[in-house]
């Protein structure tokens, strides 16, 4: 750094010259720039990734035993353990092509859609994985943007599951196109009703949004046993709700078990809904600004009070919509195990999407995949689910402390605004 | 630019890295056919036992809590590792983290052609039923569970899956309250302060059948001696009693047992998973009271408490599984249902180890003979509780 002061500053005429072509290049790869630190974090995560599946390997660890005698077979046997992880980690998340095209053959040599279907299975079973983490990293990102840290996207996410469930199932005889979309509006109110009120009390007297969500988290959970154990239990004797009924259901695109559902481009929807309201609107923008600096904002006129209701009912909407989502899409029934951490997933996801809607999306898009593919590398590669986690940890680990990253790989801090994350604590 | 080429060179590195391994991957080992496109792993180890006799293929999905829960999924996956030893079957797990991964599991085995999927726990019901009918060659064994799961005025078939439909499944059930009631007769005849206790994790009939036993036996004793011996936690007239509303809290265990035995018990039951680990960690500190665990025999699976533990009600979840799987390697599995009983074997009352010298004799006779009595239906859990 200090060499390159010196060594700028005596040429005074390209001076001037520099920061220009610097500011160019900036604003041209300025996108990549963004994308840097969380693709290097990726791949960073899948390297460590890499070496905890190695080193859980028993086969690994014998070859080892013997590295000196044989080195070339513990360095096979590694190679062969991340590699039969990482494929199945790849077909179970995407599929694989000659699956695909031996499924495309024998339905056009016998008619008989099932393989091709089973081979699209995982690719499908990806993106309705990924459906509720859009929804709810944006509820979490539009949280971030008000300055506010919404840990609460997990009450919200099962109070809008169980509304909407209650709507899909007790109401009968109603067309698709009144009962789905009701289903879906009472997750969302439920949601957002959930989050208004961490809004209000922390507008209204100070409290802190973090403390005030994480008991309204509590309340959900234990509101939901009670109701899963009474109300809200179907005939029988086992704490789950009835199911939904058929016209409260996302409609799928494949028969089962193909999951893949009209929710992911609902979710779509939302994240440019979400973008519009934060970058085009004067709401939106209050609302950042009231992120951005929250003394600034008061002074400048702008009713805080309101602007942190406003982001914490949006907020909590869109957590109760990907409840919604779940329920009217993938499960249609809601037990006791519903939700296993999509709301405390998603403040990850936020983060890691740097707080912007196509990065929400894009960060959803790449853990619900991994979530997904897991599965068939837990089963054919016999490696622990608990990988995964740990290569999302890192990545998300990696992000939250971008220097680490640049210090790995040498790369010099760049003057891309850092995205507002955090401002939520101690405010 | 600099930066930018200086990752282009780590990168560089590292794909240095991984092909330099890759040849010396072939050259060491060109047998093993290490495929620069995956191939299904699984095909490597099951074509040379194919090619021998064909291996049942056992798979199981469990439910939250995974295979070392030290409860119902541990032992349904012991059933399996004693098939893969005695049998000769393949077997794999598949632990669910969320409601969603129940299909997704039970269609990933689907998808590696499974024998025989084990589904563990009735919230697994649901997506059983599902995947049975779909795959009516496939067979199915869910634990805790049954078919049809009607309930009175539903229609079999549409409002709940029916049986009939479904002749690929065998539910494991149990008829737990029996080997209960030993437990309970035992508690009441070691009792000092003229109390006993039990709670339960969330009140599932698999849970509740637990208490009702224990109270029917600790009835039947009284009505046998002429005692008194009085029960906390449960009272099956109302169908109420005590729960702490998970299964996971060592905490609460530790707390109900701290007022149970302020309200005289001295020997508890916990049905509550792991929360009675806290319970016995508290009798074990305090020296006030002594356990009775429920599902395995806690003095093998939790070893550490020997000290306090009276006896179990073991729940022989892993019996019935293995069994199905031997039923299917016979070609004589079956559907309906399996109900494990003190006569089938599937429930009994562990030894007491640590207190076998301080149980009288004439109390380990009388328990025997209850057990007789049971066994050839002398004696009913709902008859004990039907008197007056």
């Amino acid at each position: 750094m200090n060499a390159k002061v010196t060594q700028t500053n005596p040429e005074g005429s390209a001076q001037k010259e520099a920061p220009k072509s610097e500011g160019e290049r900036k604003k041209g790869s300025k996108f990549l720039q963004i994308l840097l630190v969380p693709i290097l974090a990726l791949l960073t995560g899948f390297i460590i990734g890499a070496i905890v599946i190695a080193l859980s390997n028993d086969a690994v660890i014998a070859a080892y035993r013997n590295f000196f005698h044989a080195p070339g077979a513990a360095l096979a046997a590694t190679w062969k353990a991340i590699v039969t992880a990482y494929g199945a980690l790849f077909n179970g998340s995407i599929g694989s092509f000659t699956e695909i095209r031996q499924g495309i053959q024998s339905y056009y040599a016998t008619g008989d859609s099932k393989p091709f279907l089973l081979a699209i299975y995982p690719f499908t079973e990806s993106l309705a994985t990924v459906t509720p983490y859009i929804l709810a990293g944006l509820a979490v990102a539009v949280g971030f943007k008000c300055g506010l840290f919404n840990i609460g996207a997990e009450g919200q996410f099962g109070i809008g599951a169980l509304c909407s469930a209650f709507v899909g199932y007790s109401i009968h005889g109603l067309p698709w196109f009144i009962h789905l979309p009701l289903a879906l509006l009472a997750g969302a109110a439920g949601g957002a009703l959930w989050g208004a009120i961490p809004g209000y009390l922390k507008g209204l007297t100070g409290a802190h949004e973090v403390v005030i969500t994480i008991m309204m988290n509590y309340i959900s959970f234990r509101l939901s046993d009670w109701l899963l154990n009474g109300p809200m239990k179907a005939p029988g004797y086992r704490p789950l709700t009835p199911v939904v009924e058929s016209s409260a259901m996302l409609p799928r695109f494949f028969p089962d078990p193909l999951r893949f559902n009209w929710g992911f481009f609902l979710a779509l929807a939302m994240a440019v809904f979400v973008y519009w309201f934060l970058f085009k609107t004067t709401i939106g923008f209050e609302i950042r600004a009231v992120g951005a600096n929250p003394d600034g904002a008061r002074y400048a006129g702008m009713n805080i009070v309101r602007n942190f209701v406003i982001a914490m009912t949006l907020s909590g909407g869109l957590a109760g919509l990907a409840g919604a989502t779940q329920v009217l899409g993938i499960d249609h029934w809601v037990g006791q195990g519903f939700s296993a951490g999509y709301g405390f997933d998603s403040i990850a996801i936020a983060l890691l999407g740097q707080s912007h809607p196509l990065g929400v999306v894009l960060a959803a898009l790449l853990w619900g995949t991994l979530r997904s593919g897991a599965t068939r590398m837990q089963s054919l590669a016999g490696v622990p689910i608990e990988i995964i986690s740990i290569i999302q940890g890192l990545v998300i680990v990696f992000v939250a402390a971008p220097a680490f990253i640049r210090w790995i790989y040498r790369i010099r801090a760049i003057s891309v605004q850092t995205t507002v994350l955090t401002r939520g604590w101690g405010k | 630019m600099k930066r930018i080429s200086n990752i282009f060179a780590v990168l560089a590195v590292f794909v240095l890295l991984l092909t330099a391994c890759g040849p010396a991957a072939t050259t060491v080992a060109p047998a093993t056919s290490v495929p620069p496109v995956v191939v299904p792993p699984t095909a490597v180890p099951a074509v040379p036992t194919n090619t021998l006799a064909p291996t049942l293929k056992v798979g199981e999905v469990t439910d939250f809590g995974g295979v070392d829960d030290k409860s119902f999924n541990a032992l349904g996956w012991k059933g399996v590792t004693d098939a893969i030893a005695q049998l000769g079957v393949s077997g794999k797990f598949l632990e669910s983290n969320v409601q969603s991964d129940y299909a997704k599991n039970i269609q990933q085995m689907l998808s590696e052609n499974m024998d025989l999927i084990i589904t563990v726990g009735f919230n697994l019901g649901i997506d059983t039923a599902i995947a049975a009918k779909a795959n009516p060659n496939t067979k199915f064994a869910i634990v805790d569970y049954t078919f049809p799961d009607c309930w009175p005025g539903a229609v079999e078939g549409t409002d709940c899956a029916s049986a009939t439909e479904l002749p690929n499944v065998r539910g494991l059930t149990f008829q737990t309250d029996e080997a209960a009631f030993l437990a309970g007769y035992l508690a009441a005849g070691m009792t000092t302060t003229g109390k006993v206790a039990t709670f339960g994790g969330i009140a599932y009939p698999s849970v509740t059948i637990f208490m009702k036993g224990f109270e029917a036996g600790v009835k039947y004793y009284n009505q046998k001696h002429n005692t008194t011996v009085a029960i906390i936690g449960w009272d099956n007239a109302t169908t109420t009693g005590l729960f702490t509303g998970n299964f996971s809290s060592t905490d609460d265990g530790k707390s109900f047992a701290t007022s149970l035995v302020q309200e005289g018990a001295d020997i508890i039951m916990p049905v509550a998973g792991p929360v009675g680990l806290g319970s016995a960690a508290y009798c074990q500190t305090s020296a006030k009271c002594l356990i009775i665990g429920v599902d395995t025999d806690w003095f093998v699976s939790a070893n550490e408490y020997a000290s306090v533990l009276l006896s179990s009600v073991q729940k022989k979840v892993d019996v019935a599984v293995f069994k199905a799987i031997q039923d299917a390697v016979n070609g004589t599995f079956t559907g309906g249902t399996d109900n494990a009983t003190l006569a089938s074997g599937g429930l009994d009352l562990a030894p007491f180890h640590n207190f076998d010298s301080q149980v009288p004799q004439t109390l380990k006779d009388e328990i025997a003979q209850v057990k007789a009595d049971i066994i050839s239906g002398a004696v009913t859990v709902d008859g004990v509780l039907a008197t007056p």
